[in-house]
């Protein structure tokens, strides 16, 4: 207990004298979230619309009220003639025109369907198609609003983001997955970084002539890590709660306890890359391009997984994040509760397991 | 002689890495208070043979006993009645000098009355009454090695092992490095030393050769230079030396 403490005590000197490293590890995700929520997110606001009603009756002025109304187009002017579009397109008044068709009022009542067209510059085809996918989901609404008491025909949108987050938010997907990625980095590069540095310096022999268990000074090292890596994770949910407003629907001890877990499983993570080799230098690359840069492109934050060839999404299963970032997105975002995340969790127990396994074996060859 | 007397016995110990011996069924007695000096040319086998003998590895063969207890056996209790020191280890250079010592005491199970007193003894012995809260980074490498030294032997070890604790060392750090070993050994603590300068050799009360794995001479230093009818260790430990065929 004592050396433990001994230990420890040791440890958090060192984090908090390298206040640089210390600086990046606490300044790097509010900035990634900042980033992330306000400029590099997906989410189209305040585009300029130039509207062009054929139809000039009360259901397509409502409409088009409905359409402004939403914080994600801004109405800059009215037309009649189609013929206006490229003009107003070239002019940059606004990138996307909306036509509403001479037959939509009467196309909706009768038929139940009407077209509405879009013409929107396409330089940039994400924003084109975000676009597309928010007037969609604005005239859905409006026609259910308008018809809804008929029991029409309902197309079913098999699109699960648009079920969890009606707004479309881009926010939601990638605050778990900035949890997941600041987690591989402290847990995983510092950890590693941090067993390599003893045994690069010398320190290591020392420790292990001490009458100290390995385990002692495993464990103590995997502390204070694990304590800032909750730190960071309430500093990531405070502010994605308060600067971006998106909603911790599930519970959060739970949501602490997942996290906790994947904690356990990145640190054993640092340890087995610290048991494979013996320079800081070779941790940290293992680390980051081993490590972190699949937990990027596997994690499902910022790639779809479903989208994916099926060799890499086979793949993909074995990297923890994903497993995280599932269970921390059905908590976060859909408010399920530990019935659907326990396969996540058994999966990750399963890593850590392995992980530990691995490191275990390795000491003991070094040792004998 | 009596087996109390003795810090370390060995008897044919031999680590073996597949086909490769690395020590080849050494043996020899160390006594309590002696100061042992370890010599061998890179690649004889000084380090495996400490590191069998302070319980890092453990032998493929032979017997030895350290303070007493058994290396196979007892590695633990050896653990607790061993300081160790090598050249590369120089304590942790973002703690304070105060913090270095709190640490090692702190994993020796000093409680914190005996910590304190035993870190106050040490301090003033060296005389860094004024550096206790300065970074070891920001000390001399002279006065890193000898706070390292005292750090090795603060939880008053019955041995303390020394690997070339004195590399990279200026001749006239070096001496007041050695002055502080004799102190340690007059307090009864025995010292086994590994270490490349043969003017070091001479300070030893006994010496070992290692040649390719094995013991090719044991004395006190004025013995082997009697038997090897030279004047220097210095040439004692080339003629043995230059017999080797193993290199680095």
């Amino acid at each position: 207990m004592q050396q433990l403490i001994a230990f420890i005590k040791k440890e958090i000197y060192h984090i908090a004298r390298d206040r640089k490293t210390l600086l990046v590890l606490i300044g790097m995700p509010i900035v990634q979230i900042a980033l992330f929520g306000f400029a590099l997110s997906n989410e189209v606001k305040n585009t300029k619309l130039y509207v062009i009603d054929q139809n000039k009756d009360e259901m397509s002025v409502r409409f088009i009220e409905e359409v402004q109304a939403s914080q994600y187009f801004d109405v800059v002017g009215y037309g009649e003639d189609v013929g206006d579009v490229d003009r107003i397109l070239r002019s940059g008044v606004s990138q996307i025109s909306l036509v509403v068709p001479p037959s939509f009022s009467s196309d909706l009542r009768h038929v139940n369907q009407a077209n509405l067209q879009l013409i929107t510059d396409a330089i940039n085809p994400n924003v084109a198609a975000t676009i597309n996918a928010y007037i969609t989901a604005i005239s859905r609404d409006f026609r259910n609003t308008e018809m809804g008491d008929l029991k029409l025909p309902y197309t079913i949108n098999v699109e699960t983001r648009m079920m969890y987050n009606p707004q479309l938010k881009g926010e939601f997907a990638f605050v778990p997955g900035v949890i997941a990625m600041i987690l591989m980095i402290i847990c995983v590069l510092m950890t590693s970084v941090s067993i390599v540095k003893e045994k690069e310096l010398g320190n290591m022999e020392m420790l292990l002539v001490s009458p100290t268990s390995p385990a002692i000074v495993i464990i103590s090292k995997a502390i204070p890590y694990f304590v800032l890596s909750l730190l960071i994770i309430s500093i990531i949910l405070l502010m994605s709660t308060t600067i971006l407003q998106v909603p911790i629907r599930g519970n959060i001890f739970l949501l602490y306890g997942v996290s906790s877990i994947f904690i356990i499983t990145s640190l054993t993570l640092g340890l087995l890359i610290s048991t494979l080799t013996n320079s800081q230098e070779i941790a940290m690359l293992i680390s980051l391009m081993g490590m972190l840069l699949p937990t990027i492109m596997f994690g499902g934050f910022m790639f779809p997984i479903e989208s994916m060839p099926k060799a890499l999404q086979i793949m993909s299963n074995i990297i923890p994040a994903k497993w995280f970032y599932y269970a921390i997105n059905d908590i976060m975002i859909k408010g399920l509760g530990w019935s659907s995340v326990y396969r996540e969790v058994l999966i990750l127990l399963g890593f850590t397991l392995l992980y530990m396994g691995i490191s275990l074996k390795k000491y003991e060859i070094r040792l004998s | 002689m009596k087996p109390s007397e003795q810090s370390i016995v060995t008897k044919n110990l031999t680590k073996k890495y597949g086909t490769f011996t690395a020590v080849d069924a050494i043996s020899f007695d160390v006594r309590k208070g002696e100061i042992f000096g370890f010599l061998g040319a890179n690649g004889a086998g000084k380090t495996t043979a400490m590191r069998m003998l302070t319980g890092l590895s453990k032998p493929s063969s032979g017997e030895a006993t350290v303070a007493g207890f058994d290396v196979y056996r007892d590695a633990e209790n050896i653990k607790k009645h061993i300081g160790y020191m090598s050249q590369k280890f120089s304590l942790y250079q973002d703690l304070k000098v105060k913090e270095n010592i709190a640490f090692y005491g702190g994993i020796y199970g000093l409680r914190r009355e005996a910590l304190q007193a035993a870190s106050d003894q040490l301090i003033h012995r060296l005389g860094l009454q004024g550096e206790v809260k300065t970074m070891v980074k920001d000390l001399p490498l002279g006065w890193k090695q000898k706070l390292a030294f005292s750090i090795s032997i603060i939880h008053q070890p019955s041995i303390v092992f020394l690997d070339e604790p004195t590399g990279g060392v200026d001749p006239v750090t070096r001496r007041q490095f050695w002055n502080m070993i004799y102190e340690a050994a007059d307090r009864g603590i025995t010292i086994f030393v590994t270490t490349h300068y043969m003017d070091e050799a001479e300070y030893c009360n006994r010496v070992a050769i290692m040649v390719d794995g094995k013991i090719e001479a044991l004395g006190q230093p004025s013995e082997l230079k009697v038997r090897f009818e030279t004047d220097t260790m210095d040439d004692v430990f080339y003629q043995l030396a230059r017999k080797a065929k193993r290199g680095d």
